[in-house]
């Protein structure tokens, strides 16, 4: 293997961990908050919101945009530790 | 002014802002007419895909649609944003690198294969026309009950417009008017909802006003749990009444992998200059499809509070509790002449009572105890949610004309970006691609005018003829994004050894199981009456509903694939060499 080609595999497999905390993130406020744990949450109120109720249907979708912006921000960081990034 | 001319100076004006755009913006080359010559900032891009995604469904029927699921709505809520989190981390980036115009031909290259390409064609059509359907249907609504107009004479303008931008402007023209439709259509979305917040709970934020306090102190959330309660129904915020906690998993998951598996969105992000746009595009169309999505469930329960309150006035169960069929609000009149909403005195009190009369028990004892035989808002449709909204606000007549324009553009500008779909796979795929490939690319450019003026046509005629299947064909289109073409696209990027083979076993495998349980419970090819099960919790095989089914599908579609890409021989050399180099932004 090239050294190119070792930097490449060793960028690619920092890309794939930084996905799966990613989607880690992206399953735990939706099906976990949002929906397998919503009766227990639901004990919790904030303002009038039931907090698994809000998961649901606010919640999850302030931290989707949250994970999206995140992602491009670490990945433009990884592409300048990798010399990949575009001009 | 009267609400008929309003409408038509509004729709009007949004019109002629449509026309200026296709004479400004004209494709010149087929790089132009596919992805608008790769050239679009990236925040216009996430929002011009804010327009193309959300349809007159989430514009039109959403809110309604929570409003009676109550907190199982959150389903399509977490499920239509969630699948942009895919998109941006799974697809979005790697199928800029490629560089090409459209998802067949990522998939007819990466697994070198022209049956692959056609394969996916062909789901891309399937997909992309049933979704059509609904965005004619969702322009009809605009015209004919808002407006008052007939349905030939709108539909057939709305087509009129299309054309024009489209044919000529190619992706071009239908980005920057999907620009000007996302405007329009999220002002008309927000402006009754802010009234509606204020005048309810005091906060101009929607989003803030859910979780607020209404005039007598309580939560709204709480007094609107209460109330439906009292007149027989769930709670709004009970758990697994309207869907089984399982099914809201599935529907969840199979909503977020086919809105990442949606060909016309997906293209969205071929027309950004870098990779690394394609990645914050995708988080600028969240934010811009959150403010309507956010706004969306506020809008549901607080039209839901405002009908019941409307209906119940006072207390349930006392003989002045109930609205006198005299004194109904003039939108509950105007609405009932559009059909959406019918009304029977069933026990001729002269009052209105509106409660869960499937609720046996409950419904027994409204009889006994109340005298009430029957609920009498005999036919709702959840559309009025939103639509009736302004009037049921008591805002001005030029919101009402407004919520008509922001209709019109939220169906158009879907319908634009799924003919582009169409056309470019036609024109690009199967002509350039398969059956004529020494076209030039003038000719081409030709054929991809003339295909998407057949595109519109076929649509037009769908939609002045709706087959009797069109709400249920958005499920099937949801379902076949998330077996067919999702898993295929990602094993394409993250699976290296994936081959020819095993992506073709794959995509048909997750195509035909997905169809075939659909069809079991909807009729083959939505004939009802061929339908082999009961379409219910009892007859729904495991208890899974067919429109949660494309995980399913898509699961199938990855175990086939994998097993097949073991038994045959790897993808060739060059292949697995695309792989590597789709993966590297710069990659050299």
């Amino acid at each position: 293997m090239t050294e190119q080609q070792s930097s490449r595999s060793e960028y690619w497999k920092t890309n794939l961990r930084i996905i799966a905390w990613c989607m880690a993130l992206w399953a735990l406020v939706s099906m976990v908050f949002g929906i397998l744990l919503v009766q227990p949450l639901n004990a919790i109120e904030i303002g009038g919101y039931k907090l698994g109720f809000w998961f649901a249907q606010q919640g999850s979708i302030y931290v989707f945009i949250g994970i999206i912006f995140f992602y491009a921000w670490r990945m433009n960081k990884l592409d300048r530790q990798y010399d990949v990034y575009e001009d | 002014m009267d609400l008929q001319t309003l409408s038509f100076i509004a729709v009007g004006l949004t019109f002629a802002i449509y026309i200026g755009i296709a004479i400004w913006a004209k494709a010149g080359s087929t790089s132009e007419f596919y992805v608008a010559g790769k050239g679009i900032n990236p925040v216009a891009n996430g929002m011009a895909t804010a327009a193309d995604w959300m349809s007159a469904a989430s514009f039109i029927s959403m809110a309604g649609l929570i409003a009676f699921l109550g907190y199982s709505g959150g389903a399509y809520l977490m499920g239509w944003t969630g699948g942009y989190v895919l998109m941006a981390l799974l697809l979005a980036p790697y199928l800029r690198k490629f560089g090409k115009f459209t998802v067949p031909e990522f998939i007819g290259d990466r697994f070198y294969s022209k049956t692959a390409r056609v394969v996916a064609v062909i789901s891309l059509l399937v997909m992309s026309i049933t979704y059509v359907i609904g965005q004619m249907r969702g322009v009809g609504i605009a015209f004919s009950n808002i407006l008052q107009v007939d349905l030939t004479v709108g539909l057939v303008s709305g087509m009129v417009i299309v054309f024009i931008y489209a044919v000529f402007g190619g992706m071009k023209g239908i980005t920057y008017t999907q620009i000007a439709q996302y405007v329009i259509m999220i002002f008309a979305y927000t402006v009754p909802a802010v009234f509606i917040s204020l005048q309810l709970t005091g906060n101009p934020l929607p989003q803030l006003g859910l979780g607020s306090t209404v005039d007598d102190g309580r939560h709204l959330l709480q007094a609107l749990d209460q109330t439906l309660v009292d007149l027989g129904f769930a709670a709004y915020t009970s758990v697994g009444t309207s869907m089984t906690q399982m099914n809201m998993f599935l529907l969840t998951i199979s909503l977020m992998i086919g809105t990442a598996g949606l060909p016309h969105v997906i293209v969205r992000f071929f027309t950004v200059p870098r990779i690394r746009d394609a990645r914050k595009s995708a988080g600028w169309a969240l934010v811009f499809i959150a403010i309507l999505y956010t706004t969306a469930p506020a809008v549901g329960a607080m039209a839901m509070w405002n009908l019941l309150n409307t209906v119940q006035p006072g207390e349930v169960g006392t003989e002045e509790g109930n609205l006198r069929f005299d004194d109904k609000p003039d939108w509950m009149e105007r609405w009932e002449r559009t059909g959406l909403l019918a009304f029977e005195d069933k026990n001729e009190d002269g009052r209105i009572q509106y409660y869960n009369d499937r609720n046996p028990e409950f419904a027994a004892m409204a009889e006994q105890e109340y005298g009430w035989e029957g609920s009498e808002i005999t036919r709702i449709d959840r559309d009025i949610m939103v639509l009736a909204n302004p009037e049921i606000a008591g805002l001005p007549n030029w919101v009402i004309a407004l919520v008509a324009a922001g209709g019109i553009a939220a169906a158009l500008s879907t319908a634009a970006g799924l003919l582009l779909a169409i056309s470019s796979s036609i024109s690009h795929d199967l002509l350039k691609g398969t059956f004529t490939p020494n076209i030039s690319q003038k000719s081409e450019l030709l054929a991809a005018r003339i295909s998407m003026g057949g595109a519109i046509l076929l649509a037009g005629y769908l939609g002045l003829n709706p087959p009797g299947f069109a709400a249920e064909v958005v499920a099937l289109a949801f379902g076949l994004a998330a077996a067919s073409l999702f898993p295929t696209l990602m094993m394409g990027i993250f699976f290296k050894k994936m081959n020819k083979e095993g992506a073709i076993a794959g995509m048909l495998a997750g195509l035909t199981t997905t169809l075939v349980y659909i069809f079991l419970y909807k009729g083959w090819f939505f004939f009802p009456q061929t339908a082999m099960l009961p379409d219910n919790p009892d007859g729904w095989i495991l208890g899974i509903n067919p429109t949660g089914f494309g995980v399913i599908g898509a699961i199938i579609n990855f175990a086939v694939a994998y097993g097949v890409s073991k038994v045959t021989a790897p993808p060739p050399d060059h292949i697995q060499h695309l792989v590597e180099s789709v993966r590297v932004p710069r990659a050299d």
